[in-house]
């Protein structure tokens, strides 16, 4: 009578290995390419010192996928790649491809499946973003919903290659900030405009005090007693809506359906070609949220893109055309209001005034 | 079969040309019936214009402290199938390659034990599947282990480092990214399972300074390919681009340190004075490489706004021997990344990042904390305010 054999735990496995991923020609050639060129906004290729050819098809993806958008990218990598494909940082699939003359029937295949080849050149890049409402506690205004109604809006500019140079896009939902947000050629940033409220009794039992006092970056949570037991005051002179104690105390809840929305930042870069790595700064403080469609942050992108179209030399992303002109023309190009939330009253702020006599008249 | 909710504000969000998301949880939800109260809450949210879900919550897996986030809707009755809705972070392939056979396993996993709905990839860079109840935990987990897979980091413990693409399909990469990307991951895998931080601490590669991953503004180590010797220059190349293109304009007058120009029709570059920002590389890949010594930059503390602000990651070591110290299991890194986790732990307090942590004691007790010598290449300038603190060991 045998012993039923218990199959041991699985832990700790580790990374995979992903070699196992490599197509047979990216094996060979690792280490070895020469060049590349971007064929279209959809595809590129990479040419190796020894001549072979690698050829890369993109596709936008919403990020937030189902089991049958992995089929149905599986199914056009099996036919066209060897089951061969990648993702970017940008969310995009890249599908790899070896044989040229699959190149072209891999992108109808996808147009036909009604998804979005392109994202490659002088474009509007995929969104990178996060879950909104979603998915997430802390969200200020949903994700997903707000990047489909600006890439539906800006769709053109994937696809086709019209713009000074590339414009990359981001969205985050508070100011958490997952992703590299904060150094976007537009950034899209959820805010809150009113402070935290504290549920006294909810706080006594969930949160530590110190810690929370701790989380507070202008100093504005203060220990104080509320009927005869420990608890927290928040000075609301001082208090800059941040949502960080509610990121380590539930009983300092912040979203507030009436007064949430979006700000809008422009001009970072995390590329160090040309130029040093820059965050974006403050183009609009705040647009309320107005779903499904956003309308307001979307024409305030727009706004932006079609002022960087027109402006910009080929080649110039939006901070370095912005830093040539100058901000005041950049309001003034924009339309957009320059108020005094513009004005930085941060840690290093006095950093960030114009300490010189030159000014655009 | 009707439609369990009814959705007319993310119904609108199916029309247009990019890729819906509301779709996409829609075709989750044919396979995994719990998305349809996802779909619910989310039209409730898009209503009400707040989210709907409970302040975090517990979730995990036997032995490990990290790897899933919990989540749980604020609605359990009127929205029972996403009472919980966990999501289960897995360590991707360096530089996100795949293959087919493993993704639709994956699809597979995710119907059977969530809510059919994956991230490729989170915003560190980890594969998420989204949806999954406390009692599914295990089994999803040893079904991913069985595929040769492991959980990502979360919370405050070392998050799943990250790389681009690399010298498998780039050939801008100065060193092999995915390699120790996926070297480090497996080192530190303690580090990952187990959160010992006062924070989160994360490592990204990019093979050049491009930054396609976004190393040096998010990253609290971030390690930027470049070079030493020379740039190497092909000028029947450099010729046909001045065919092409106008070269003086576009590459030349946009060189950050002016650090190269034409004598007749040759393109000569004072290498001592190039900052090695791609930017010629970039617009002339034909003409122009990156030379033979090749290494990294490590740039250190990188982060988001919370707590005390952004910050961007600054120079610390400008010039690492990656490919050197590769060849002994990488030992040389692995001393200065212990030394500065040492430091972090014992002067750091709780939710500080290591950069936050520079910034409030200041660079010069950090660099003596962990060793390293003060190098003009860490700051923009030296100091202009006279404010010096003296000590005796200064004046040796």
């Amino acid at each position: 009578m045998a012993e039923e054999v218990k199959k041991k735990r699985l832990t700790d496995v580790g990374p995979h290995d992903y070699n196992e991923y490599l197509s047979p020609m990216i094996k060979k050639n690792y280490g070895k390419w020469a060049y590349h060129e971007i064929l279209d906004t959809a595809t590129m290729v990479h040419v190796s010192e020894n001549g072979d050819k690698l050829y890369t098809v993109r596709m936008g993806s919403p990020r937030l996928v189902s089991g049958s958008f992995v089929r149905d990218i599986c199914d056009v990598a099996d036919k066209y790649c060897g089951g061969f494909l990648r993702f970017t940082t940008r969310n995009n699939v890249e599908f790899l491809i070896e044989d040229e003359k699959n190149v072209e029937p891999l992108k109808k295949d996808l147009e036909k499946l009604g998804y979005n080849p392109g994202g490659i050149g002088n474009i509007v890049a995929n969104i990178v973003h996060t879950q909104g409402w979603v998915h997430c506690h802390t969200s200020a205004s949903d994700a997903s919903g707000v990047v489909k109604s600006v890439m539906d809006e800006l769709y053109e500019y994937f696809v086709e290659d019209k713009l000074p140079s590339k414009v990359r896009i981001a969205f985050a939902c508070c100011l958490n900030m997952c992703g590299s947000v904060s150094s976007s050629d537009i950034a899209i940033v959820g805010t809150h405009k009113k402070p935290p409220r504290i549920d006294a009794e909810r706080l006594r039992n969930l949160c530590e005090i110190p810690s929370t006092i701790a989380a507070c970056p202008t100093n504005s949570i203060r220990p104080d007693t509320v009927d005869g037991k420990p608890g927290v005051k928040v000075n609301e002179e001082t208090c800059v809506f941040c949502g960080s104690c509610y990121t380590v105390c539930p009983a300092m809840p912040i979203a507030n359906a009436e007064n949430d929305g979006l700000s809008i930042w422009v001009g970072g870069k995390v590329s160090n070609a040309r130029t040093k790595p820059t965050f974006s700064k403050l183009a609009i403080p705040f647009i309320p949220n107005d779903p499904p469609r956003w309308p307001g942050v979307v024409e305030a992108v727009k706004t932006i893109l079609n002022a960087y179209k027109k402006g910009a030399e080929p080649g110039e992303r939006v901070g370095e055309w912005i830093e040539r002109i100058g901000w005041s023309r950049f309001f003034k190009v924009t339309g957009f209001p320059f108020t005094k939330y513009h004005i930085d009253d941060f840690r290093l702020g006095e950093t960030t005034m114009n300490y010189s006599a030159h000014t655009r008249l | 079969m009707g439609k369990k909710h009814q959705t007319p504000l993310l119904d609108e969000l199916k029309k247009g040309k990019w890729i819906s998301f509301v779709r996409e949880i829609e075709r989750a939800a044919e396979k995994s019936e719990r998305t349809e109260d996802l779909l619910g809450q989310v039209e409730e949210s898009y209503r009400d214009k707040v989210n709907h879900w409970k302040h975090g919550g517990m979730a995990g897996v036997k032995g490990y402290g990290a790897g899933m986030v919990g989540r749980f809707s604020e609605f359990p009755e009127k929205y029972p199938g996403i009472k919980e809705c966990h999501s289960m972070r897995i360590i991707p392939s360096a530089g996100f390659f795949y293959n087919s056979d493993f993704l639709r396993k994956l699809a597979d996993i995710s119907e059977k034990h969530a809510g059919g709905l994956l991230n490729f990839h989170g915003a560190t860079g980890n594969i998420q599947i989204l949806g999954m109840s406390q009692a599914e935990a295990e089994d999803a987990f040893q079904a991913i282990a069985e595929l040769g897979f492991d959980l990502g980091g979360s919370g405050s413990d070392l998050r799943t480092p990250s790389c681009c693409a690399g010298q498998a399909r780039c050939e801008f990469a100065n060193y092999d990214t995915m390699k120790i990307c996926h070297d480090l991951t497996e080192e530190y895998q303690d580090e990952l399972h187990r959160p010992a931080f006062n924070y989160k601490f994360k490592f990204k590669f990019s093979g050049c300074a491009n930054d396609c991953v976004a190393s040096a503004a998010r990253s609290d180590l971030a390690f930027i390919g470049t070079w030493k010797d020379k740039i190497k220059i092909n000028q029947g190349e450099v010729k046909n681009y001045v065919q092409k293109f106008n070269v003086q304009k576009y590459v030349l007058d946009k060189c950050p340190t002016k650090c190269m120009w034409f004598e007749g029709d040759n393109l000569v570059i004072d290498d001592e004075n190039c900052v090695k920002c791609m930017h010629c590389i970039n617009e002339m890949p034909k003409a122009l490489r990156a030379g033979d010594e090749k290494g990294a930059s490590i740039l250190i503390g990188a982060k988001a706004p919370l707590v005390t602000g952004p910050r961007m990651g600054m120079m610390l070591v400008p010039f690492y021997d990656i490919n050197e110290d590769a060849k002994n299991d990488y030992e040389q890194l692995k001393a200065l990344i212990s030394n500065m986790w040492e430091f972090w732990d014992e002067f750091g307090v709780s939710r500080e990042r290591i950069g936050e942590l520079i910034g409030r004691v200041g660079l010069n007790t950090f660099l003596e904390g962990i060793g390293l010598e003060p190098m003009p290449e860490m700051v923009e300038h030296p100091r202009s305010n006279p404010f010096i603190k003296f000590t005796e060991e200064g004046e040796e």
